[in-house]
């Protein structure tokens, strides 16, 4: 069947069943906007803004187990999209972005909206092509594809000049791909594998370190099970919050710069190490010689052997899917005569449980000014702990990563890994188009949400009731952190001046807002919001603008070296 | 320590960019990088030189490993490897260094490939220190100009880089 490039991609898109495309016209995709057009199967989702498009497709991807698809035009298109681009990389999302090209023969003249995507975006892509033929049009999407989900996930880019996608060529979707150079393990080494398991039940003080990796290959039954079978505590990293249940009695909380005392006390302590999906970044295991200088036995099981013996070397590394990796590790152990040490990990919980009545989450709740911890523990509790959590990047990032409790991957969706502020919004409609009926919550602050605020028009016009919980303290709230500590409550361009009537704003864009200052409404008004089921609204909490998140291990310090709310 | 990192990868464009974008975004040195397509014209053949501690080379071979487009790593400094480098140098050659300058260049096996009764060409073949080698046993002054090719390396006997 002969077809030109625009619609042999929209074929492509069909064939790999997607079911949004988040993106915003120009030039160079017309074609390809002209093959939307014509079909039904897709559905497009115009927002305002390139970067919104790919968080919203990245929030889409998180959500699901699917990978996100976003559409720009050339040029600014493109550079827009960067942003979320890098996000999505960073934390290792499946993603494939379809960017428009000016046309072959203009490539490289300094054409009308002409950059280099393939080089802009190098860096911060698992791959990317320029297509030159629209012949190659459909082998290169199948490959997009399969890269964009296998092995260690992450964004692909496909750039068709504008020539390309109005091409005619033959159409047939491949079945198959092969790329001679990759292939992903997928089951890890049988012998690291009973290493592992040896080391773990002959651990005195074992610790799991789950992280981001457990979320993306759908492993959080088997590392449930495993960290059962094991009796050892488990902590999960800001991205694998979800990945082992936050309600439960083995779970220590989260890790990391502002993890709890007793994950990061039992991270520092253990004798034996098991890392998921996770890779010992700098936000998690502070200072790297600190963190080394505890003599402890480390397991790592990653997809990616570059994740493994990267910044912490490693005495078992094991490479694979973790979720057969995890698997494979339950059987070895299941079979084993040998059972974990009872008497010494009663000893081991009973040194955690010293450290977790230190309760290094208390804050002081006030009847005066809304404390932004209070209003994350309310909507916990409003939303049962089933709602779906986005979040902008701050304060109130880690304060919902600390007080609401995830039992269940996929509910929480933040940019862990490139910190990007705007990130909130758009990877809500994401969510909420993947999920029609479902609780969604937008954490954010005032500054985070000016950053995108623009989708507001989107979530109208498709109806997406998303619940906007900004927890507004008139300050870049973790700048300001960080100036009062390190740098002598010097408060440079940190305040929020002239900040919009949020209020009216939501209901310029159609949708309802609701201003709170008294602690004592903050419940009522949370209610009102979940209630309004179709509704998109605006909860403008004015919040304490002097609170801290603790615990903190300040930048470059080691785990155990943290400030406590009770030390201020 | 030196490392000469040889790897095989897709004779595509960009392939090129990828490799030298790694080092770059990751902060990891390069000391010679060469490149060319081989006898297997859907692939080219690129050799490395760079110095790191262990677990630095370690990291540059699997990252390395993880760009799409490469299908093969070693590090040839691993086990038994050659190592050679073309280095073409003309030099001021005059009155008795014209002398002297033939004299160097046939001690260190390289050939005079160009003559004007100015100068000459010298091209020199051999591993990166032999190159130093000379530069340093000739007149500094009387160099006009040098290029060099980057080391290219290959495995002794039956270490093949292969697909
Ligand atoms: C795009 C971007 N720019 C700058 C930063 C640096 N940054 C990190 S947190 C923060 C403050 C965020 O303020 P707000 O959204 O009001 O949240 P709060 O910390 O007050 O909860 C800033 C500026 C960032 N993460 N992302």
């Amino acid at each position: 069947m002969e077809l030109t490039g625009a619609e042999i991609a929209i074929k492509c898109l069909q064939e790999e069943g997607v079911e949004y495309v988040f993106g915003y016209p120009g030039g160079a995709v017309l074609f390809i906007y002209d093959a939307l057009f014509n079909q039904e199967q897709v559905k497009h989702v115009l927002v305002r803004h390139e970067q919104a498009a790919v968080h919203a497709a990245d929030g889409y991807s998180r959500s699901t187990d699917k990978v996100g698809v976003a559409l720009v035009t050339s040029g600014p298109g493109v550079t827009n999209a960067i942003t979320g681009i890098a996000t999505a990389y960073m934390d290792s999302i499946p993603m494939v972005v379809i960017s428009g090209q000016v046309s072959s023969s203009l490539i490289g003249e300094d054409a009308f909206q002409e950059v280099d995507a393939v080089g802009i975006s190098r860096p911060c892509v698992k791959h990317n092509f320029l297509v030159k033929d629209a012949k190659d049009i459909a082998s290169t999407l199948k490959k997009a594809f399969y890269l964009a989900k296998s092995g260690r996930p992450g964004p692909v880019l496909v750039d068709i000049p504008k020539d390309v996608s109005n091409q005619k060529a033959e159409y047939s979707y491949p079945a198959t791909v092969n790329i001679r150079s990759y292939h992903p393990e997928k089951h890890g080494d049988v012998t690291q594998i009973k290493r592992a398991a040896q080391l773990l039940v002959e651990a005195k003080r074992p610790m799991i370190y789950a992280g981001g990796g457990v979320v993306l290959a759908d492993a959080a039954k088997p590392l449930t099970d495993l960290v059962r079978l094991l009796g050892a505590p488990c902590t999960n990293t800001l991205m694998g919050l979800g990945g082992f249940p936050a309600t439960d009695k083995q779970f220590v909380g989260m890790l990391g710069m502002h993890g709890t005392y007793e994950a990061n006390m039992a991270m520092q302590n253990c004798d034996v190490l098991l890392a998921v999906g996770a890779r010992f970044d700098d936000r998690v295991i502070g200072n790297v010689a600190h963190f080394g200088s505890v003599p402890r036995k480390i397991i790592h099981i990653d997809i990616d052997p570059a994740s493994i013996s990267k910044r912490v070397p490693v005495d078992v590394p094991i490479v694979g899917d973790v979720a057969h990796v995890l698997g494979d590790l339950l059987a070895v152990l299941h079979s084993s005569k040998q059972k974990p040490d009872a008497a010494s990990l009663e000893t081991w919980w009973k040194q955690i449980g010293e450290w977790r009545s230190r309760n290094s989450l208390k804050y002081k709740y006030s009847d005066e000014v809304i404390k932004p911890q209070y209003v994350i523990e309310k909507l916990y509790e409003i939303t049962r702990g089933e709602a779906f959590v986005t979040s902008d990047v701050g304060q109130h990032q880690m304060f919902s990563a600390q007080y609401y409790k995830f039992d269940q991957p996929r509910r929480w969706i933040n940019s862990g890994g490139l910190g990007t502020m705007g990130f909130g919004l758009p990877a809500a409609m994401g969510v909420q188009l993947a999920h029609p009926g479902a609780t969604v919550a937008c954490v954010t602050g005032e500054g985070s949400i000016q950053m995108n605020i623009q989708e507001l028009s989107t979530c109208k016009q498709f109806r997406l009731p998303i619940k906007i919980i900004a927890l507004n303290n008139r300050y870049l709230g973790m700048v300001r952190q960080w100036q009062e500590f390190f740098h002598g409550n010097r408060y440079s361009e940190s305040y929020m001046d002239a900040l919009p009537d949020f209020v009216k704003l939501a209901e310029a864009y159609g949708h309802v807002g609701i201003r709170i200052e008294r602690p004592s409404d903050v419940e009522g008004a949370l209610r009102e919001a979940f209630a309004r089921k179709d509704e998109l609204v605006f909860l403008d909490f004015r919040t304490d603008p002097t609170e801290n998140v603790f615990p903190m291990v300040p930048g470059g310090k080691g785990l155990s070296e943290v400030i406590l709310a009770e030390d201020m | 320590m030196r490392h000469i990192i040889s790897l095989l990868m897709e004779n595509e464009a960009g392939a090129l960019s990828r490799v030298a974008g790694l080092f770059s975004a990751r902060g990891y040195n390069i000391e010679s990088l060469t490149v060319a397509p081989t006898e297997d014209e859907t692939l080219s053949r690129m050799t490395i030189v760079t110095r790191g501690s262990d677990a630095v080379i370690e990291q540059i071979q699997k990252q390395l490993n993880k760009l799409i487009e490469v299908v093969a790593v070693v590090d040839l400094t691993d086990g038994d490897h050659l190592e050679r480098e073309l280095m073409l140098v003309k030099v001021r050659a005059q009155g008795e260094a014209r002398e002297e300058l033939k004299r160097m260049t046939d001690i260190f096996r390289g050939r005079i490939i160009d003559v004007s009764d100015k100068t000459y060409t010298i091209e020199l073949t051999g591993a990166g220190s032999k190159l130093d080698s000379f530069l340093q046993a000739i007149d500094r002054n009387l160099i006009l100009e040098t290029v060099r090719t980057g080391a290219s390396g290959i495995g002794r006997g039956d270490r093949i880089l292969k697909l």
